[in-house]
């Protein structure tokens, strides 16, 4: 049951990121390598929305922030979405 | 009829000139002429594919489809000769190119080796995406193979080579690795991380000869005697910006191609970005040369405007780079350091030369074990930074150094207190960013 619960916990967690957070992108750190779209798990292209210097705003991101970990660079970064902050 | 831009060089330069150009002018013609057929890719990643943490598909950020959209003429040749008189470049194969702008975008080659055999086979530099294919294909499990040079790529090729099974030995002309960047310090922990990965550094060591059996590398031989046998040995010495098509054209050169802040080099309609322009800074009075991806796409998008007929002058930032020396996550920002580096005959890749114009500056170290703070302090501003290990600092100094944020409210406190200093610049940073919103 503690498991159980535990999951609940992140899963919580994991709602309340998507619903206030996004991955955004320092550009100016990039250099195109491409490892953050090669890692991401659902194939999205995240090193097109850095090139544009763009939050990554795909409504499929899962916020898991595998090429935030990645990103050999410290190119991305977690941040709350605009909406949150108003 | 629109103007006909012609671009040389397939890089981030030239590569952010062609989408500004067509942006801008979606009916011009845009022709890009490269000598390389591999096209545009990340030339910083080609590290991550020889250590294996990236295929090579996923080197190239745009797409054949993507590419085809942009309605640029390809033409794969060398351009041989600039006639800037007669507007028009001369291909390898004869053909004539006019333009009525040219941007020149034909980047920096390796450095090679001056010592008796570098003609081998087996001894290889890492410029293009074929070099490094060539040495993913020589690479292989139990390899013995030297790397000499300094700066990013040589440690790169280390760690590369060492990912892929070889054993690597690491020679250093000097007493430590990057010594005109790096204090001793960082040079230590850069250095015991890559003995603690199995790299075998040899200090003061440089090559006598490289000795060969039929054509191939088979060891080399050091100034003191040594003789380390050897199949693949890794030369990273510096670059050299590519001047071949300027000089034919009779451009005015220094080390790159000079330009002025709007990038126009000595002769009309013809600009220079990236790699080979060694541009005019208006502020110091003096023409640099950086090799850093961020600087070269700036370039582009600024040689792109004024092409199309809007003086714009390239925004120069303060330099920065951002990379992993040894694993360890390193941010260099500003002037960190001066000298020589014993290693280097030329700017390395991922540098600049602003790096180095530190001059008197205070020095502010934060002695974590693990995650180290340097700080160049001056009279009011901070000069430059290097951050190494955790990388939160890393933003909020890349914005006060670049803003010239003035640091007199907390200069004595970091002077006086070393262990504070993460946390004086993380609550002057808070401060100093929404004041600095406020003003927006």
């Amino acid at each position: 049951m503690a498991f159980v619960a535990r999951s609940l916990t992140l899963d919580l967690i994991r709602a309340e990121v998507l619903a206030t957070g996004q991955v955004v992108a320092d550009s100016v750190r990039c250099v195109q390598c491409g490892v953050c779209s090669y890692n991401c798990p659902i194939g999205l292209d995240v090193r097109a929305y850095v090139w544009c210097n763009a939050a990554i705003e795909d409504p499929r991101c899962l916020t898991c922030g595998q090429c935030i970990a990645r990103c050999p660079r410290g190119v991305l970064r977690f941040a709350p979405t605009d909406h949150s902050r108003a | 009829m629109g103007l006909r831009y012609v671009i040389v060089g397939a890089g981030v330069a030239g590569i952010a000139a062609a989408e500004s150009l067509r942006t801008r002018e979606p009916s011009a013609s845009v022709t890009v002429v490269t000598d390389d057929p591999a096209g545009f890719y990340s030339r910083p990643g080609l590290a991550y594919y020889l250590s294996g943490l990236i295929p090579e598909t996923q080197l190239f950020p745009r797409s054949p489809a993507e590419l085809r959209a942009l309605g640029l003429t390809w033409v794969q040749a060398r351009a041989n000769q600039l006639d800037p008189y007669a507007h028009r470049l001369i291909l390898a194969d004869g053909q004539t190119l006019a333009y009525d702008k040219l941007l020149l975008a034909t980047g920096a080659r390796a450095a090679l080796p001056d010592f008796p055999g570098s003609e081998l086979d087996g001894i290889v530099t890492l410029d293009s995406l074929a070099d490094t294919r060539s040495i993913v294909r020589r690479a292989r499990q139990g390899l013995q193979a030297v790397v000499v040079g300094g700066g990013i790529t040589a440690l790169e090729i280390a760690e590369g080579l060492n990912a892929r099974g070889c054993r690597v030995h690491y020679m250093l002309r000097g007493a430590r690795y990057w010594a005109n960047v790096l204090d001793p310090d960082e040079s230590q922990l850069v250095e015991d991380h890559l003995r603690a990965t199995g790299i075998i550094l040899h200090h003061h060591s440089q090559i006598r000869e490289a000795i060969g059996k039929r054509g191939r590398l088979i060891a080399v031989e050091t100034m003191a005697g040594e003789r380390i046998p050897c199949a693949l040995l890794a030369v990273a010495i510096g670059t050299h910006p590519r001047l071949d098509l300027a000089q034919s054209g009779r451009l005015k050169l220094d080390r790159g191609i000079l330009t002025d802040a709007y990038l126009k080099t000595s002769a009309e309609d013809v600009l220079a970005a990236g790699d080979v322009a060694q541009v005019y800074n208006e502020v110091t009075g003096k023409a640099t040369l950086d090799t850093l991806w961020a600087t070269a796409r700036a370039h582009g998008e600024a040689a792109a405007a004024t092409m199309a007929g809007i003086p714009t002058p390239y925004r120069r930032t303060v330099a920065q780079n951002v990379t992993l020396l040894a694993g360890i996550p390193t941010t260099i920002i500003g002037s960190v350091g001066s000298g020589e580096d014993a290693d280097l005959v030329a700017i390395a890749r991922g540098d600049s030369e602003t790096w180095r114009m530190a001059g008197s500056a205070w020095v502010v170290v934060d002695p974590h074990p693990v995650n180290r703070l340097r700080l160049m302090l001056g009279e009011q501003t901070l000069k430059g930074a290097l951050v190494m290990g955790d990388q939160t600092l890393s933003r909020p100094l890349q914005r006060l150094i670049a803003a010239n944020a003035d640091l007199t409210p907390i200069r004595q406190a970091l002077l006086a207190d070393k262990s504070a200093i993460a946390h004086l610049i993380m609550s002057f940073y808070a401060e100093w960013e929404q004041s600095h919103a406020d003003k927006r």
